[in-house]
């Protein structure tokens, strides 16, 4: 087989984004500290930012979500946000008693020079408050798109807590992109291999919580401080980030200072990618695979041989952050959906060799595009004739206009329910995804096909 | 900030208190709301990324013409636009936004960052519209310069500088629709009574707008005015400018639209108009009462809460819920003003919980306090609604069904209906799995 020749390419203007295709480094963060325990976040920053984040989330999760902002007005703008936001911390802490505030900035906070970690110092806020964790994490919208706001988040945060401890059997578990649903799923594997863990951030509860009898204004769950604290003496760190930037990763954070040993791993979406973590975890516990995986693997093989000439069919463009898409790329190749066009919005860390790999035994040949927009996305896929896109809720624009159908996962999922409750890892996550891509391309051929033989060889 | 109904005057209109988990969005979004309809306009966010993504393609305007409105465009600027200055970037996507999409007019909105960085929108905006020969207007919506209402503002000294001079005579029986946006169609159902009565509708503003009809506006003979928190203001500027008359009437229920109905019918001073729209408010009025009615019977008795953007919102709110038989318990808004809130207070019995600026925490305590079991509300208060076992009624920009007219008010109720008559309440107010065991 030949060496791949993968085409990579630009979005389409230089000076306008056309229907954005990323959002911005605060929500990243506010994502992050969501799946804290006892957690609140606060914007420094205009009131309009915080309240875009929340109902972005609101929307996707559908659950309420409390971000508060410093309301930076003229007067903050001009002489400094300090008080404003000492203030808004305190408000904070009356109102909702957290243990930890995540304190972020904005594009505002950021271009007037706000030093948060100074202005907390100076404040005498740590005496003030104990017990309470505040960790500030600079995230100018400007710097880049929400995915490095989500790691920025999560670097500071393991940073905030790391300090040299006694050697633990904890498993740390960096996550990335996945739903309330794949974390629960993620918990049932490592039961299975009785691992002691910590899964930071966990959104499983605090994003997807039960109906209760008495509301509760702070969600359950999350990960606790003395998981965090644990870290730096874990036994080893399984990171969902492939692709995230060296100096973002909490986990070669500490590996780098605490000698904890990393495991890189994709997302665990498709054969491959759920078998390396497989793989990863009888290695770090010295524990034999379960049969309840292995019969698991047998049957998610089994699927992919039903279904491997149907989606042969397939002509994808997937976009969304570098992880998210290596993933779902992943599966795609495994079963012979061809990846037309594989695109995102930031720069992708290394994605083209990656994938150029993961490409070697078969003939694809994916454009390739970062720094997208949904207009470049768009344009793409009409002149590739892409018949299946898969992405988050935002690619619904492409769908109207050129009916190609869209295949949901990522952040944001704003026009179905349960993008929490959606399960697209492991091996029965993995099949369940796989099949709901065949599905919609069965689907297609299906009402079609009698209006298609019809035109082609009797009209 | 809470206010019962017995205490003196209620301190709204002000700057949100820092920390607080605030209702509120910012000046941009304000300006966007007001703009975002006119059809035929290119929207360029001149910002980072953020201000595009979340507002893009999230509101239910429709259009009879362009689709173009529905574009984001964002000059998406960097750090090092923020450091070296984003004009450059901003003069290049004008250009590129003009030469590919051809729009009639383009809306230049300022964010926070542009304006601390200092960049000249305006004279990039003036030296393109030199270049290109169509109007490129900018809008100062920088986020931190204010609040929603500030937005509001400049979204419609931005619609001034697009009308321009008044061009031709007064057209007799004609009128501009202030504050409607057109959501699910909702001009539509108004326009099409503007038709039977014989009045000549020249602009929504700016539901289904466009440039050209919007450079008519001018020519109107009467200003008719529905959102008032965001339209007032224009209204008022254009009978300075132009010496159009205007109106506040709202479309929301049958009781208010039959008395906007009847205002606009007297403005005319026609007798002809005056009688086509009473034959038309008596044909719709025992239409939709025969309708109302059957709900009523299905809904009456419950208590509800509103939380909606703007004042008069919520005073048609309250009045539509009394004619379902159901008392409104809890009531607040965004950006409800003095006058406003006075009415709501005649409007509602004692001890109804007033808010202004209401926080989530301040919400969830009066509903549940005051027993409300419906509660009225934007995309955000919806989950919270939820977790709290109630039922909600969707008032904002997203929603696909029309509120307006005679037609908004069956829908009204039966979205009232539907949600607070599901059969998912019964089984939520007995959680337990045990209560279970005993029902079944």
């Amino acid at each position: 087989m030949t060496v791949q020749n993968i085409k990579e390419m630009k979005r389409n203007f230089v000076n306008l984004d056309v229907n954005p295709c990323k959002m911005c480094m605060p929500m990243g963060a506010s994502l992050a500290f969501k799946g804290i325990e006892d957690s609140m976040v606060i914007i420094h920053g205009s009131q309009g930012c915080s309240t875009y984040i929340r109902r972005h989330m609101a929307t996707h999760f559908n659950e309420p979500i409390d971000i508060a902002s410093s309301s930076l007005s003229e007067q903050g703008t001009v002489y400094g946000g300090a008080s404003n936001l000492i203030k808004g911390i305190k408000n904070v802490v009356s109102i909702y008693q957290p243990k930890v505030i995540g304190i972020l900035t904005t594009c505002l906070a950021e271009t007037i020079g706000e030093d948060v970690n100074h202005i907390i110092e100076e404040s005498g806020l740590k005496k003030e408050l104990p017990g309470i964790d505040l960790i500030a994490v600079q995230t100018p919208g400007y710097g880049a798109g929400e995915y490095k706001g989500y790691w920025a988040a999560l670097r500071k945060t393991v940073e905030y807590y790391a300090k040299p401890c006694e050697k633990n059997d904890q498993v740390n578990i960096i996550i990335n992109e996945m739903t309330a649903q794949d974390i629960r799923e993620l918990k049932r594997i490592l039961k299975l291999f009785n691992v002691n863990y910590a899964i930071f951030p966990d959104i499983s509860e605090t994003l997807d919580g039960g109906f209760q009898k008495r509301f509760d204004k702070k969600a359950k769950g999350g990960t606790t401080r003395e998981e965090l604290m644990k870290m730096a003496g874990a036994k080893a760190t399984i990171e969902f980030g492939k692709l995230t930037p060296v100096n973002l990763s909490p986990g070669r954070y500490l590996e780098d200072n605490y000698g904890v040993k990393l495991y890189s791993n994709p997302i665990p979406i498709g054969l491959e990618g759920t078998d390396m973590l497989i793989m990863a975890l009888s290695e770090i516990t010295g524990e034999e695979i379960p049969q309840e995986l292995k019969d698991a693997r047998g049957r998610m093989l089994d699927g992919m041989i039903d279904s491997h000439k149907f989606n042969r069919e397939g002509r994808a463009a997937i976009y969304g952050n570098p992880e998210l898409i290596y993933a779902v790329s992943s599966l795609c190749i495994e079963n012979g959906v061809e990846p037309i066009m594989i695109s995102t919005a930031t720069d992708s860390n290394g994605l083209k060799d990656k994938l150029k790999e993961k490409l070697k035994p078969h003939k694809y040949n994916p454009i390739i595009i970062e720094d997208t927009d949904f207009e470049t996305i768009q344009s793409n896929c009409v002149e590739n004739h892409v018949n299946i896109l898969i992405g988050n809720s935002d690619g619904k624009f492409i769908h109207e206009k050129e009916h190609i159908d869209l295949i949901r996962i990522g952040f944001p999922i704003h026009d179905q329910v349960g993008a929490a409750r959606r399960l697209y890892i492991g091996y029965e996550g993995s099949m369940r995804f796989l099949d709901e891509i065949t599905n919609t391309l069965l689907d297609r051929k299906h009402n079609t096909y009698r209006e298609d033989m019809y035109k082609e060889y009797y009209a | 900030m809470q206010n019962s109904c017995q205490s003196t005057a209620m301190k709204c209109d002000q700057e949100s208190l820092s920390g607080a988990v605030s209702q509120r969005a910012c000046v941009y979004c304000g300006a966007r709301v007001v703009l975002n309809p006119v059809t035929d306009a290119a929207h360029i966010v001149h910002g980072p990324i953020g201000c595009a993504v979340y507002t893009m393609d999230i509101r239910g305007s429709l259009s009879s013409g362009s689709e173009l409105y529905r574009y984001s465009f964002s000059t998406d600027i960097r750090e090092k636009d923020v450091i070296f200055g984003g004009e450059k970037k901003l003069a290049g996507a004008i250009d590129e936004v003009i030469n590919q999409y051809h729009p009639n007019v383009v809306f230049v909105y300022a964010t926070c960052v542009v304006g601390v960085i200092g960049d000249d929108i305006e004279a990039v905006c003036k030296k393109a519209e030199e270049k290109h020969g169509i109007r490129i207007i900018p809008v100062k919506s920088s986020g931190f310069s204010g609040n929603k209402k500030t937005g509001y503002k400049m979204g419609c000294n931005a619609l001034i500088s697009l009308m321009g001079e008044k061009k031709g005579e007064t057209i007799p029986y004609s009128i501009n629709y202030l504050g409607d946006f057109n959501l699910a169609a909702e001009l539509w159902i108004i326009k099409k009574y503007f038709e039977e009565m014989g009045i000549n509708l020249i602009t929504g503003i700016t539901g289904d707008s466009n440039c050209e009809s919007l450079k008519r506006a001018p020519l109107a003979q009467f200003n008719i005015v529905q959102c008032a928190g965001s339209m007032t203001y224009l209204a008022k500027q254009m009978e300075a400018d132009y010496g159009i008359p205007f109106v506040k009437v709202r479309f929301l229920g049958i009781d208010e639209t039959i008395k906007a109905l009847r205002k606009i019918a007297r403005l005319t001073e026609s007798f002809d108009i005056v009688k086509k729209t009473e034959i038309l408010i008596e044909r719709e009025l025992s239409k939709t009462n025969e309708i109302l009615d059957i709900y009523k019977e299905k809904v009456k008795g419950h208590k509800a809460a509103i939380y909606v953007g703007g004042g008069f919102k919520a005073i048609a709110l309250i009045k539509q819920f009394r004619n379902l038989g159901i008392e409104t318990v809890v009531v607040g808004t965004q950006t409800g003003d003095q006058e406003e809130y006075e009415m709501i207070k005649e409007l509602t019995e004692e001890g109804t919980i007033i808010l202004d600026d209401a926080n989530p925490s301040e919400l969830e305590k009066f509903a549940l306090e005051k027993g409300a079991n419906i509660l009225v509300g934007g995309v955000k208060e919806r989950p919270l609604a939820y977790k709290l076992g109630l039922a909600f009624i969707d008032h904002n920009h997203e929603r696909k069904h029309a509120l307006s007219g005679f037609e908004g008010a069956i829908n009204f109720a039966k979205e009232v209906d539907l949600t607070i008559n599901s059969p998912v309440w019964d089984y939520v107010h007995r959680t337990d799995i045990s209560c279970q065991k005993e029902a079944l």
